[in-house]
């Protein structure tokens, strides 16, 4: 049974198997660009495209998203478990109803949890899913390209 | 209880063990045998499933009767603790589910190893993954055996140890016979009885009160006593220094703690990609946040519809609030909806215990025949298939945890989740975010970063009140508690860091430029994922 994904398709040879006893790659039937083979390690080639420039530019991406919003979340949960537990005087002041501070604090952390989420998976698939699904086909090629010479 | 509940009960739980049953022999009827299929069930569940079974996966007994009685007896302090279960989730968003997609096979060892020297870093990662599952075992162990107590009245210790035995062996069987595809299978169905039931419950709650949830809240804190206090942090977790320090510990451990559980990492290798991986954890983070907006009404509806002096009176902990709920709305304790409802929720609390417990054994059973079998093994052994390792280790891990469980049957564990978090924050996520992140993290920095935090964790819980020294520990005779905190988080996870970085620093193999690269390149683009 095959996976309806273009993703599913290039299973390469398993993390952590040493180079040489990887399994033989499936045929591709999906349209390829050619390389001319480097004569280079596997190493050499993750070296490259880590150095790329497309790369460094989905690396950026990601970081410049994740970094600032993980910071921003954590920071405000620490804020609240502890204002919670140390200063419940502040906590307990009314804002309408029953609803206290405390009540609005708790339903915050549930509503920024839910519009992270969905920034995150917006701003992933937007701006880094088309970038790296390209330089996975190419860093395969580069690989397979490789593989194919040396054996 | 009557023996109307008991019998119903029994029968709709019969109903879901026949049914998941029925899934394992289903399921394993082509089975290949591949470690591809037994520990990530062939990869191909969508992230809708895959949203499911996380789901499923998290959102145990203790949750669901758990953090609504504690919201029943102690009002917003349960809301609280409830909070840092959901927030957690962005940590598995935002930096491990598809790096660990990418980069991984099975377990957490591989994300790391890929960049290592393997045998050191395996046996450390394989020793800390099995400990956190042990321990949240052990406390869903105990938890049905004092589930059966409580809903059926059964409280004999006879009824108990028959619970715990078979929970146990039901779940080697799901796990050795069906491997990941049916306990993939069995999650989703847990999880949807379990929304299931409590969107009927909290539709039943919001209705009683006309859709106001003003009058929720205010009919909740006057019926508990405490007045407005009862709406506001304090009750439970703000009675001293320690009290909220402990706290403190507990929420820090269960954010950072929830992207190192093996039970939830292996779950991103069921799905194809890492795109697929990351629309799973979405589906799951709307799932459980739902869940918990929904136990929050029902730990408040449980309080202004029952009372707490009705739940504290049925169990001290809290954790019949539910169960008591549910008897209330379907019409009071001698009617026929009463009965219906209160055994539908008692069926799904065990349903619960069962799915989440084959989940950690799946894990854990990995862990062991993936990274620490596979390592410790003497080379000129006979080899042995991976798979044959593994549903033989599900059987160990099955007859440990009901050993474990029959021993502590009588203790008092409920830290034991909190601890299982701690562990895993404090050994599994420094070593995981390092290798993930870190361009100069050696192999000396992997392993004193694992053991860094595994060994202080279980220190601190040792000296701790948990363990001796006050009227409620495991060994209330004895005295050898130097650390006051319940919960260890708060110095050991700090501890796991900077053990990694101190070991790295210190360490003379010279960080490998083109690994680095490497794990870097994968992670983010999925290059070579299998």
């Amino acid at each position: 049974m095959r996976y309806d994904d273009p993703w599913y398709d290039a299973l390469a040879s398993g993390w952590g198997e040493s180079a040489g006893a990887g399994v033989p790659v499936p045929a591709d039937s999906s349209g390829r660009r050619e390389y001319e083979a480097p004569v280079a390690a596997a190493a050499d080639v993750y070296l490259e495209v880590q150095r790329s420039e497309a790369f460094q530019e989905v690396r950026s991406r990601y970081r410049r998203f994740v970094a600032p919003a993980a910071a921003g979340f954590f920071v405000w949960y620490l804020a609240y478990v502890v204002t919670a537990t140390t200063a419940p005087g502040l906590m307990a002041r009314p804002v309408a109803g029953a609803v206290n501070v405390a009540m609005v604090a708790g339903l915050g952390q549930f509503l920024t949890t839910f519009l992270l989420t969905w920034a995150y998976a917006r701003h992933a698939r937007l701006r880094r899913d088309r970038a790296a699904l390209e330089l996975r086909w190419d860093t395969q090629e580069l690989t397979r390209g490789l593989r194919g010479g040396s054996s | 209880m009557t023996r109307d509940h008991q019998t119903l009960a029994l029968l709709l739980f019969s109903a879901f063990v026949a049914v998941t049953l029925g899934i394992t022999t289903w399921v394993s009827r082509h089975r290949q045998g591949s470690a591809e299929e037994f520990y990530a069930g062939g990869r191909l569940f969508s992230p809708m499933e895959n949203g499911f079974a996380i789901a499923g996966d998290y959102m145990s007994a203790a949750s669901f009767l758990g953090i609504s009685g504690l919201i029943a007896l102690f009002g917003y302090d349960g809301l609280l603790y409830s909070v840092g279960f959901l927030v957690a989730w962005l940590v598995v968003l935002f930096l491990v589910a598809e790096l660990v997609r990418n980069c991984g096979r099975f377990t957490l060892a591989d994300v790391v190893v890929s960049r290592m020297s393997e045998r050191p870093v395996r046996i450390a990662a394989g020793t800390s993954s099995v400990t956190v599952s042990v321990l949240y075992l052990v406390a869903q162990m105990v938890g049905a055996g004092s589930l059966v107590g409580l809903l059926l009245g059964g409280s004999s210790g006879a009824a108990q140890s028959w619970t715990v035995i078979g929970v146990g062996a039901l779940m080697v069987i799901y796990v050795s016979f069906g491997g990941m595809r049916a306990t993939t299978w069995i999650q989703i169905v847990k999880a949807v009885l379990l929304l299931g039931g409590t969107v009927t419950l909290t539709a039943l709650v919001l209705v009683r009160f006309r859709g106001d949830f003003d009058q929720l809240l205010l009919t909740a804190a006057e019926r508990s006593g405490h007045g407005k206090a009862f709406l506001a942090p304090g009750l439970r977790y703000g009675e001293d220094w320690t009290a909220r320090f402990d706290f403190i510990s507990l929420g820090l451990a269960l954010v950072l703690g929830t992207a190192g559980l093996p039970h939830i990492l292996s779950r991103f290798y069921t799905v194809p990609t890492a795109r697929a991986a990351r629309r799973s954890v979405v589906w799951s983070i709307g799932l459980i946040g739902g869940f918990y907006l929904m136990t929050i009404v029902l730990g408040f509806g449980a309080a202004a519809i029952v009372g707490p002096d009705a739940v504290r009176g049925s169990n001290a902990a809290g954790n019949t609030a539910v169960p008591l709920l549910a008897l209330d709305l379907g019409g009071g304790a001698d009617s026929t909806g009463g009965t219906v409802f209160f055994a539908i929720v008692a069926a799904i609390a065990f349903a619960t215990i069962l799915a989440v417990v084959a989940g950690i054994t799946l894990a854990s059973s990995a862990s062991v025949a993936h990274d620490l079998y596979a390592s410790l093994r003497r080379r000129h052994a006979k080899p042995r298939s991976e798979v044959t390792v593994a549903r033989t280790a599900a059987v160990g891990v099955g007859v440990v945890a009901i050993a474990l469980g029959l021993l502590a049957r009588d203790l008092n564990v409920a830290f034991l989740v909190g601890l299982a978090f701690a562990v895993a924050a404090s050994a599994n996520l420094p070593v995981l975010l390092y290798s993930l992140f870190w361009r100069g993290f050696t192999t000396r920095g992997a392993v004193w970063s694992v053991y860094g935090g595994l060994i202080p964790a279980l220190a601190l819980v040792v000296l701790s009140p948990v363990v001796s020294g006050s009227p409620e520990s495991l060994f209330p005779g004895v005295d050898f508690q130097y650390f006051p905190l319940q919960n260890p988080g708060l110095v050991s996870i700090p501890l796991g860091f900077l053990a990694g970085w101190l070991g790295t620093v210190t360490s003379a193999e010279l960080p490998d430029e083109a690994k680095h690269a490497e794990t870097e390149v994968r992670s983010l683009t999925g290059a070579g994922a299998v």
